[in-house]
């Protein structure tokens, strides 16, 4: 049975969406922020996090960003098979709600043309589109604003498969410690283990958009989300990157199936914020 | 420690900071980025101006989300330090007071830090809000084109701010984590 969306439908979603995560801390994060509040042993670590608590609440209250660096929009769109989009395109539709949600929430222009040349494209467009055709009827968009701070400090491993698990582990904690304050920490980890070079950075973004405190279906992966998360907050760096104990609220690894010869290792890391919303249309 | 400052920075005021000190700023400072750097810095190669004279001052490494109507500005919180590492010790040496920004600094900076009796400050990042509260005025006085990477000059109140670098060579990032480090991992 097809289903018709117009495709305006999109564009009103992406708009509100990309306002509402600049504004409203999504309710995972916020439970992950009071976790690390509680457990946080030094006392400029804890004067940060309330900080961070405060800002939080001028941001919903005052309707001020949470952070000026509102990101480029990176957009997830999972697209029923049985879905008929009518009166334009997709890609189209999302940027126009990126261009309506930016100039409509007071959201910071961040975008430049050409990497090389920099002139900003003053509407934040375009956004980064993800796209995935689904079983169903059903369309699927996570909006998930990118800032660069923490984006700047991501990295891609290619490892061997003889440096194994041990590999993994120090390719993670390497990226996290060179990210140190840089990051706005407390940080979420997003991980990407296995497919090629350019799935592998797809998995660790798409990693970051699960919900942080949630867990890997794998009991071996879970176990190493566990162990990581652990030994990233014995580094020491803490909010702010001041030092501290709260250095990670989640390490969030997604896995596929890769080949013989390798062992790609993503690491997408993302401040305290880790902006991210989905909607069901 | 907490201290009250005044910014634009005296010398005196900025060597009697250290590393660790929890600050207050308030007065007046500028704001530049990426662009605005490199713009400066052709300025200064073609034998110009700088668009504000620099001495004592403090940038504040910071490009805001557009004001709502009423207020003075968007969201204002702190950018990546280190994308200026790159110009900064020929501002620091041409007299600069103090930077504000977020994240680890070269070995380059840091030196130049000490050699000019300057200081470093974090904010904190991630606080754009709260920090938009703290600055209550705010003029664009050069690079408008830039949009929100054009120099502005802020007036700011009460700004709180952590001495990151100081003019011993002070480096809190370095300690502090130091502090907090694990070797076998942490105890969350």
């Amino acid at each position: 049975m097809i289903r018709a969306v117009d495709v305006k439908e999109i564009t009103e979603n992406i708009k509100e969406m990309c306002i509402e995560a600049n504004h409203f801390l999504a309710p995972d994060m916020g439970r992950a922020l009071e976790r690390a509040a509680v457990s946080e042993k030094s006392p400029l670590g804890r004067q940060i996090l309330s900080q961070l608590k405060e800002n939080l609440k001028i941001a919903a209250e005052d309707m001020i960003p949470i952070c000026q660096d509102t990101g480029m929009a990176v957009v997830f769109a999972e697209v029923g098979q049985d879905v008929h989009l009518e009166g334009g395109s997709l890609e189209d539709a999302v940027n126009e709600g990126v261009r309506r949600g930016y100039a409509e929430g007071f959201l910071r222009k961040s975008v430049v043309r050409d990497p090389l040349l920099r002139d900003n494209t003053k509407d934040n467009t375009p956004a980064v589109i993800h796209t995935k055709i689904v079983p169903g009827a059903r369309l699927k968009l996570t909006v998930a604003p990118k800032g660069f701070g923490s984006e700047n400090m991501s990295r891609i491993f290619m490892l061997k498969p003889a440096e194994g698990i041990e590999g993994v582990k120090n390719a993670v904690l390497t990226a996290v410690g060179d990210a140190g304050p840089n990051a706005c920490p407390p940080m979420v980890v997003g991980v990407g283990i296995g497919g090629t070079f350019e799935k592998c950075a797809l998995l660790a973004k798409e990693a970051l958009t699960r919900e942080a405190g949630s867990h890997s279906p794998l009991p071996h992966i879970k176990a190493l989300e566990e162990e990581l998360l652990d030994q990233i907050n014995g580094l020491g760096i803490g909010p702010g990157g001041l030092g501290g104990t709260a250095t990670a609220l989640a390490v969030n690894i997604n896995t596929y199936p890769t080949h013989i010869a390798g062992l790609p290792v993503a690491v997408n890391i993302c401040c305290h914020v880790n902006r991210h919303i989905t909607r069901v249309i | 420690m907490e201290k009250h400052i005044r910014v634009p920075v005296d010398k005196e005021t900025a060597k009697s900071l250290s590393a660790g000190d929890y600050v207050y700023l308030t007065g007046t400072v500028y704001t530049a980025r990426d662009a605005a750097h490199k713009r400066m810095e052709e300025a200064l190669r073609e034998g110009g101006a700088l668009p504000f004279d620099i001495k004592g001052q403090v940038i504040y490494y910071m490009g805001p989300s557009p004001a709502r109507d009423g207020r003075p500005i968007g969201s204002a919180g702190p950018t990546t330090a280190s994308r200026m590492d790159k110009y900064t010790p020929r501002l620091l040496d041409m007299g600069m007071g103090a930077m504000i920004g977020k994240g680890k600094r070269s070995a380059e900076v840091i030196d130049a830090v000490a050699r000019n009796g300057a200081v470093y400050f974090a904010a904190v990042g991630g606080a754009g809000a709260l920090l938009s509260k703290c600055i209550t005025s705010s003029e664009v006085i050069a690079y408008d084109d830039l949009g929100t990477e054009a120099i502005r000059r802020l007036r700011i109140e009460n700004f709180p701010a952590i001495v990151v670098i100081d003019s011993k060579g002070g480096d809190l990032y370095r300690t502090a984590a130091e502090e907090y480090r694990h070797s076998e991992g942490g105890d969350q």
